[in-house]
């Protein structure tokens, strides 16, 4: 392989510099004594404490976190289910239609979604606040968690379960022995995805939310509306960290896993 | 598979597909052609080609359209140059990381840096310069827009780069070609299916933008995504965002079929 040359490396620094540098310029300032993101007057941590003390911004994590769980769960069980029924569909034509319409709240824009769920809830008449927030954030995930299990049904050798019935297993033992232990790495991929998207989640939260209930993506936006609070900055680097530990976890699980399967083949 | 019995887990995902995809489409449109008191009209819509809300939907394509240009530039290279590393993948995760960051956190990190006293004031300064008001401006708004695709700009022309057999570029410099005659003749061609899944994941979200107009770019930008958020929450005329998210779900629909792709790519 060919070294890379030394503009192409000053170009990616350049990039990972740009990409890196807002967060960490919101960490740096999040151990300012000042009140400011210009002037550093001294090392802190008020400002972390000052996360952990009001109660407000914490139960604001609590019901993301809950929301998020909770969404990611339900959004599971129902994608999951949506998928092995989409595999069993032999109609194509049938089939590309669902598959198609899966796809809508995907690549739909945000705002869209959000407008449309406002005006949904406000029909059936459920009332806006923790209710709506979960069912939009189960119903923007189900499509993803789709996603992620189908590929793994479709790779699924027929015969086994062919085999599991010649074996006398019944439709439930079918599903709860052969199908789904052969297709967790999607589901728990499909999770994990509903998960992101949901802690992620503004636009269509801040449609369907009302004054009562709020997430910590809606909760900073009205925060770095009325202007810089250092609170955020404390936010961003609990944040980052989390974030970061998240990855290297995954990353060697993954190493893990695939370390694993290659001592498997040999 | 038995039919009978594996039909059965479809019931709550038709269900879903029901309520939230055939449902909220039908209800965005039916809106669409009410007015602020309910009753059935087409004002909506022969508002909408007014010079006010179609200068608003040009200048909306046009950011959107800038927006993906320049992820595009900065994000191609990045994603080539990635491809030629060792350890790629976990450079490539690295590139992942800030996007994970919450988007609003990262819109907010602007409002120091481009701010009067912020660090590129402090810069420019340095050079014996007057600071310049950058908040609030159609640079900044590109910029941080710009700043938060580029990831889901790279992954999907990273692996298609990754996925481009070499021997393909060898064999063109063989035949004498230039570097750039095999980038533009071999190279792009074969990876025009990232290309264009980038620019699906960049010009639909920056058309309807609105937390990074409000807090970047004041007023000054409005987008047809802050629009619909203006009559829905402060205007409170449904009508008439519904009007403007029709025109959107057009705009998106005729995005997609530009950008089509022969093999199904993903979403990032």
């Amino acid at each position: 392989m060919k070294k890379l040359s030394a503009t192409s490396k000053a170009y990616l620094v350049f990039v990972f510099a740009v990409l890196y540098a807002p967060i960490l310029y919101l960490i740096f300032y999040s151990f300012n004594s000042g009140g400011n993101m210009n002037n550093f007057e001294s090392f802190t941590l008020e400002h972390y404490q000052a996360v952990f003390e009001d109660s407000r911004l914490i139960v604001i994590l609590i019901n993301t976190v809950i929301v998020a769980l909770l969404s990611g769960l339900i959004a599971t069980v129902i994608g999951t289910l949506g998928a092995i029924g989409i595999v069993s569909i032999k109609d194509k034509k049938m089939r590309n239609t669902i598959l198609s319409l899966n796809n809508v709240l995907i690549v739909s824009p945000d705002v869209v979604i959000g407008a449309s769920f406002l005006i949904l809830f406000t029909m059936i008449g459920v009332k806006l606040g923790f209710a709506s927030v979960l069912v939009s954030h189960v119903a923007f995930s189900v499509p993803i968690v789709v996603l992620m299990v189908l590929p793994k049904l479709l790779e699924m050798n027929t015969s086994l379960i062919d085999a599991a019935r010649d074996l006398g297993a019944t439709k439930r033992d079918i599903l709860t022995r052969v199908i789904l232990p052969y297709i967790s790495p999607g589901i728990f991929a499909g999770f994990f995805m509903a998960l992101t998207y949901s802690l992620d989640d503004f636009a269509v939260t801040f449609f369907v939310t009302g004054n009562g209930f709020s997430t910590l993506s809606v909760e900073i936006y009205s925060m770095a509306r009325a202007g810089i609070s250092l609170t955020v900055n404390a936010i961003s680097g609990l944040v980052f960290a989390i974030t970061v530990l998240v990855v290297i976890g995954y990353y060697f699980i993954n190493q893990k896993a695939k370390s694993a399967t290659s001592e498997g083949q040999r | 598979m038995n039919s009978k019995a594996a039909k059965t887990p479809l019931i709550p995902y038709l269900f879903w597909i029901l309520l939230f995809v055939i449902a909220p489409i039908a209800l965005i449109l039916y809106y669409s052609l009410l007015d602020l008191n309910g009753n059935f009209t087409l004002a909506n819509y022969v508002k909408f080609f007014t010079p006010v809300y179609l200068k608003m939907t040009l200048s909306s394509f046009w950011y959107a359209f800038l927006i993906t240009v320049f992820t595009l530039i900065f994000a191609y290279p990045t994603a080539y140059l990635l491809t030629k590393t060792k350890h790629k993948k976990l450079w490539l995760m690295l590139i992942i990381i800030p996007s994970w960051i919450n988007l609003l956190l990262k819109t907010y990190a602007f409002i120091g840096i481009f701010g009067l006293y912020g660090p590129i004031n402090a810069l420019i300064e340095v050079f014996g310069f007057n600071p310049k008001q950058i908040l609030f401006t159609d640079f900044s708004f590109v910029f941080v827009s710009v700043y938060i695709f580029i990831p889901f700009m790279i992954i999907p022309i990273f692996n298609s780069l990754d996925k481009m057999n070499p021997s393909l570029v060898f064999a063109a410099r063989d035949l004498g070609a230039s570097a750039w005659t095999t980038f533009r003749r071999v190279v792009f061609p074969l990876t025009i299916d990232g290309v264009k899944a980038g620019i699906q994941v960049t010009f639909i979200p920056a058309l309807s933008l609105f937390m990074i107009t409000r807090l970047i770019a004041g007023n000054q930008v409005i987008t047809l995504g802050t629009a619909i958020e203006q009559q829905f929450l402060v205007s409170q005329n449904w009508g008439m965002g519904s009007t403007i998210a029709v025109f959107l779900i057009v705009f998106m629909v005729l995005t997609m079929l530009v950008t089509k792709q022969n093999s199904k790519g993903g979403r990032a």
